[in-house]
């Protein structure tokens, strides 16, 4: 209980920039959350016969290829987006954290195959290893959230492992041991709490890259599949709209960008 | 005659995190004349080195020269554009930085460095810049003055460098240096040697100058006037003896107390007390490993030490000599290849893993920067309560008055209670993490290096807090230094420390007088002292040195054989010294036998 | 020094060849021991079972997953990555040619955004702090944010639907002159290499502030030593290893931009027929694709983390 205490304290005094991405974060997820209620139409639904219509009174955001109502098909894509790069996030984030952290009190070879295994994964590109593995099995949501997990594992592990790292060299670790406290409150107390903010914004940072892939997958027509949909996906099926201006494939764009640009900005750019 | 350098009014402000502004240096204005040497001296903090740096028309990032003129050698410095302050720079002004090992560049060989201000400024062609390099180096007493320069930085000692840097700075001749606390970072022995070789250089050349330091007894030497500085403000100026004897304002009395530390008082006579903590044949190493089980490297070899209940052992020694391992051996935190720690009269296991909980407790560490020590998350509070209820079983309002009456002994307001490492002044963390060792209610504490982050006054403050403590509860303390001021202060016995060896043990108040092995010898007298002319005599004295090629050290010599003056040939260099009894108890290992060992003259007392 | 040098190089190289390994195996383990075959896959949910059975043995998909593997690693070795399960043409030849475009594509991007990087990195580094830097770093670090499909899309917005300097569509044939080879690669380069610089100018900038946060830096400056000469020969000898890092990561990181900038403008590479396959689960032509990209990214990365450590060594210690 006092480690979660200390642990909240320590992200109490976070950098404003991981403070302000949280926020940010935190309302992407509202809006992921009660997004499709206030959708004025079924996400499937023709509702007029003009396609790739413009702004309009009727349909705020004008109409898609089909005719649907974009407004509405946006809410849904925003759902999509931001469930499944979470998802895939806590898996990779945690996966990795715990990994990283835990290798630090373990025997040498336990962290040098984990490692080897970890930097093998880290040699084959992001987008080339959801194509392998879309190949193979599908592309179903559970497949996509998996894969883009085990993506950024190796990342997650090599940032915390470093970090731990680092904070056990420190003298207050090395003061804690010579007291004789046992691994577990070191790690637990000593360790954490001093690493929360630095996993914070690399969590942000790797719900970023998840988006990024996520698109790129859906933007390839290898992601979400229809009827479904997410940002990438909605891009894709009006790309045609282009010439036309239509906000069908305008405003999903930049929808997207306002996701992961303000993400980045809030945490000042740490990502190298 | 007008002043060479004329500062008015002059305002720096730098940019907080938050995008406020805040004065770092608030209206200084001083002067300087023609082949004048002037001191800055302040702490950490003092803005000491921003005006330094200011007269070169510089200003570190995030900093502005908000108002006020600079007038260096008829120049208006804050009013010049970039191109004639590049050419101002390097040419009419030059700079000697505080740690000359980064400020040189690593990729770069140590000549091309040199002599880049005069190519630059096209003050010289390379030829004849060459062979002013190679005459400086020569008058700065560099070794190898004709190839030292095609050496990379890493391959030179710090004092090395730092007399490179100084002859840098000379290589166009300029009308000002501005040496930024140049041997701070050196070792006594070492300084010493930096400070003869710029005297030499400036007295020679007539170099007008400022001298940024915090330490009075270096500014007696270098200094014609002195300006002490304090949060950014002037708040003494005058002749460097009017400072150093008479200073008026408040601060600067502080500052000239805090370098006079009271000598500790001499315990009283009596049998010794048994001792608490015994160090028998410690041999810490690494490298390959020979048949009795002792390793190539020696950082420690063949120490023995015993500290006396209720008394604080001093241990002295420069960098390199094996003080931190000490220190990390006796807390369990470092193997040794050989030898025993008894304490309180029981074997104490080497790692701290297989020590007892009750050992762990009474023996306790006071670390030398409080910054690393202190988990930066936890409260002040939360750190003295884990380890009330670590080792005492303390929980809830009890271990919280305990944790209070700690407080109240190292003498912390209770309202640091609630409060977080950071946002503590460097001296407060370094009494918390004192309470957090007496928390444990230890026998023997080891204090390592606990004042060398400290500024002065704040340190002269801590160590009589120690004394204080001591005094008190009877505490016995291992007592780790360089500094000899601060080991006269408190300690009752000394150990000097010298390439893993202990060259000599005697009483702290016996080692400023009588007779002391070469090396305390050397090592006692390079300690500056705080009147003009100190360095003089000094260099006077050493005069008669050696200056045949020291021979090379073998395994077993004696470890300062390669720096003594009498050295006796065939046997230093190979043949472990005997350690000799001396009076008052002291123990000295040294082949000449005492008699002939010149005594040290000076008489007792800091000047 | 040497040797020490020898053995770190060795050890990089090892590490690679493991890494290479890894990757041969994780390729063939993913896109063969996944569930759902191709025999599956080439004859749709109504075979039945016998008939899949059948194309299963005929494929040799019936045998263990190590005896596949040794063939379909003997017959890599070979260079003979076997035949397209959709058009029933080899792989190899499928490749050759789109093989050279993708690194026409490559060298035509590196080209731009390798110089365009350092001068945009540098030209930050030394006004670290101005209005200058603080709107380039914002607004890379926007373009690196952003999906490299988006960064199409805007493309062709501006260039080919609003203004009309470039075709949308990059028809590789129709190159017969100069210009028009310009012209053709002008919209899927400057994607690319937009994507590439913002990265790469990220990173050089990065490790160039780290060398220039260094005391000898402004040692150089109070020395009076001129801002290009700073650059030049005080920051760069120091600042190569993590430059030529941040380069080689940056392009190995353009490979995922290849992927989407070939499909948008109908690029004829092997990104394309990468993805296409994949649509079609046209497997040897995947995992053929998916192993010349891992080498290639190995190859770079490898190469990198050598000069890295060379130059590290130069001055830097014994």
């Amino acid at each position: 209980m006092s480690a979660l205490r200390t642990c909240l304290a320590g992200a109490a005094r976070l950098a404003p920039g991981s403070r302000r991405a949280l926020l940010l974060l935190a309302a992407w997820f509202a809006l992921a959350a009660l997004g499709p209620l206030l959708a004025p139409h079924a996400p499937g639904e023709i509702v007029d016969r003009e396609v790739f219509a413009p702004f309009s009174v009727r349909h705020w955001l004008g109409t898609d290829y089909l005719g649907r109502d974009v407004g509405s098909r946006l809410l849904w894509s925003v759902r999509y987006t931001v469930l499944i790069s979470t998802l895939s996030t806590l898996i990779s984030c945690c996966c990795g954290f715990v990994l990283g952290i835990a290798t630090t009190a373990t025997s040498v070879w336990v962290e040098r195959v984990l490692g080897r295994l970890m930097d093998g994964l880290l040699s084959i590109p992001s987008l080339l290893f959801a194509l392998l593995v879309i190949a193979a099995a599908g592309e179903s949501i559970p497949a996509l959230v998996l894969t883009m997990g085990v993506i950024y594992m190796p990342g997650a592990y090599r940032t915390s492992r470093a970090l731990a790292l680092r904070i056990a060299r420190a003298d207050y670790v090395t003061a804690s041991l010579a007291r004789g406290e046992n691994r577990s409150f070191v790690i637990l107390r000593e360790i954490l709490p001093n690493m929360m903010g630095p996993l914070l914004s690399d969590i942000g940072l790797r719900f970023v890259y998840a988006v990024l892939l996520l698109s790129n997958l859906s933007f390839l027509g290898l992601g979400v599949q229809p009827p479904l949909v997410d940002l990438g996906s909605l891009v894709r099926e009006n790309v045609l709209g282009l010439a036309y201006g239509a906000p069908a494939v305008l405003v999903p764009t930049v929808v997207l960008a306002l996701l992961t640009v303000g993400i980045n900005l809030a945490l000042g750019g740490q990502r190298s | 005659m007008t002043a060479l350098i004329s500062v008015r009014g002059l305002h720096v402000a730098g940019r907080r995190r938050d995008g406020s502004e805040v004065g770092i240096v608030r209206d200084v204005s001083l002067e300087v004349q023609r082949g004048e040497m002037l001191a800055l001296i302040g702490e950490s903090g003092s803005g000491k080195t921003t005006i330094a740096l200011s007269l070169m028309g510089y200003v570190r990032p995030g900093c502005r020269i908000s108002g006020g003129e600079i007038e260096v050698a008829g120049y208006r410095v804050d009013q010049m554009t970039p191109d004639p302050l590049r050419n101002f720079r390097g040419k009419t002004i030059s700079y000697v930085a505080q740690n000359a090992g980064s400020a040189f560049n690593p990729a770069l060989t140590l000549h091309r460095q040199v002599i880049e201000p005069a190519l630059s400024h096209w003050v010289l062609p390379r030829r004849d810049a060459e062979r002013r390099a190679v005459d400086l180096f020569r008058a700065m007493a560099l070794p190898h003055p004709e190839t030292i320069g095609a050496r990379y930085p890493h391959q030179l000692s710090g004092g090395q460098l730092q007399r490179l840097m100084a002859a840098m700075a000379l290589i166009t001749e300029p009308e000002v240096v501005v040496f930024d606390e140049p041997t701070t970072a050196l070792d006594v022995t070492t300084q010493i040697e930096v400070l003869e070789a710029f005297r030499a250089v400036l007295a020679e050349r007539g170099i007008t100058g400022v001298y940024v330091t915090h330490d009075l007894a270096v500014v007696a030497q270098v200094a014609d006037r002195a300006v002490v500085l304090r949060n950014g403000a002037v708040c003494e100026s005058g002749p460097t003896s009017e400072v150093l004897e008479r200073p008026h304002a408040p601060y600067a009395r502080e500052l000239v107390e805090a370098s006079r530390l009271p000598v500790r008082a001499m315990a009283a006579a009596g049998p010794v007390p048994e001792p608490v903590l015994t160090l028998s044949d410690m041999v810490v190493g690494y490298g390959s490993v020979d048949a009795r089980g002792l390793p190539a490297r020696r950082i420690l070899d063949g120490i023995n030490l015993s500290v006396p209940r209720g008394r604080i052992l001093g241990i002295i020694g420069e960098s390199g000599c094996g003080k931190s391992t000490l220190v990390r051996t006796i807390a369990g935190l470092q193997a040794s290849a050989a030898g025993t720690i008894r304490f309180r009269g029981e074997d104490l296991a080497g790692a701290v893993a297989r020590r007892t909980p009750d050992q762990r407790r009474r023996l306790q560490i006071v670390a030398q920067n409080a910054d690393l020590v202190l988990n930066p998350a936890w409260t002040v509070g939360a750190i003295l309560m884990r380890v009330l209820r670590f080792f005492h079983g303390l929980r809830g309002a009890e271990a919280r008055a305990e944790a209070l009456r700690l407080l109240d002994l190292v003498r912390l307001p209770q309202s640091v209670f609630e409060r977080r490492p950071p946002e503590l002044s460097g001296g407060q963390k370094q009494r918390v993490n004192f309470a957090r060792a007496l928390a444990a209610r230890p026998d023997l504490v080891l204090c390592d290096e606990i004042t060398a982050a400290l500024d002065p006054v704040v340190a002269a403050a801590i160590l009589e807090l120690l004394a204080d403590l001591q005094a008190t509860l009877g505490l016995s303390c291992i007592f780790i230094t360089h500094d000899l001021h601060a080991l006269r202060a408190v300690c009752d016995r000394v150990a000097v420390l010298l390439g893993g060896h202990v060259v000599e043990q005697c009483d702290a108040a016996s080692l400023m007088d009588g007779v002391h092995h070469p090396y305390s010898r050397l090592l006692v007298s390079s300690v500056p002292e705080m009147r003009p002319g100190w360095l003089d005599e000094v260099t006077r004295q050493r005069q008669v040195a050696t200056d045949a090629p020291p021979p090379p050290v073998a395994a077993g010599g004696c470890p300062f054989v390669s720096r003594c003056a009498m050295r006796i040939e065939d046997i230093c260099d190979h043949v472990p010294p005997p350690v000799v009894p001396g009076a008052g108890g002291a123990r000295i290992a040294c082949h000449h036998p005492l008699a002939d060992l010149p005594p040290l003259l000076q008489a007792d007392g800091a000047a | 020094m040497n040797r020490g040098l020898g053995r770190l190089v060795l050890g990089r190289l090892g590490a690679s060849a493991f890494s290479l390994v890894f990757v041969i195996v994780a390729i063939f383990t993913i896109t063969a021991a996944l569930p759902g075959d191709v025999a599956d896959t080439l004859l749709g949910q109504g075979a039945t079972a016998g008939a899949t059975a059948a194309l299963r043995h005929a494929m040799g998909l019936d045998q263990p997953a190590w005896l596949r593997f040794w063939h379909w690693l003997d017959s890599m070795l070979h260079a003979d990555p076997g035949r397209s399960l959709l058009t029933g043409r080899p792989v190899a030849e499928l490749i050759g040619l789109r093989l050279y475009n993708s690194l026409l594509l490559a060298g035509a991007t590196a080209a731009v955004s390798v110089p365009a990087s350092l001068a945009l990195g540098l030209a930050c580094t030394m006004r670290q702090g101005s209005r200058f830097d603080r709107f380039v770093t914002t607004a890379l670090l926007g373009v690196v944010s952003v999906p490299v499909f988006l960064l199409a899309t805007v493309a062709v917005f501006v260039f080919a639907v609003q203004f009309r300097v470039a075709p949308a569509l990059a028809d590789i044939n129709a190159v017969h002159s100069v210009w028009q080879f310009i012209r053709v690669f002008f919209m899927p380069v400057i994607t690319l290499a937009g994507a590439t610089t913002a990265q790469m100018s990220r990173m050089i900038r990065a490790c160039m502030i780290d060398v220039f946060s260094a005391p000898w830096i402004e040692m150089a400056v109070l020395k009076g030593v001129p801002p290009v000469r700073i650059v030049l020969f005080h920051a760069l000898p120091n600042a190569i290893g993590p430059v030529v890092n941040a380069i080689a990561l940056s392009l190995s990181s353009l490979l995922g931009g290849v992927v989407v900038v070939e499909t948008v403008f109908n690029y004829p590479g092997m990104a394309g027929l990468m993805v296409d396959s994949v649509a079609a689960r046209d497997v040897p032509v995947v995992q053929c694709c998916a192993l010349i990209f891992c080498v290639a990214y190995l190859f770079l990365t490898t190469l990198a983390d050598v000069v890295a450590v060379a130059s590290t060594r130069r001055g830097g210690s014994h």
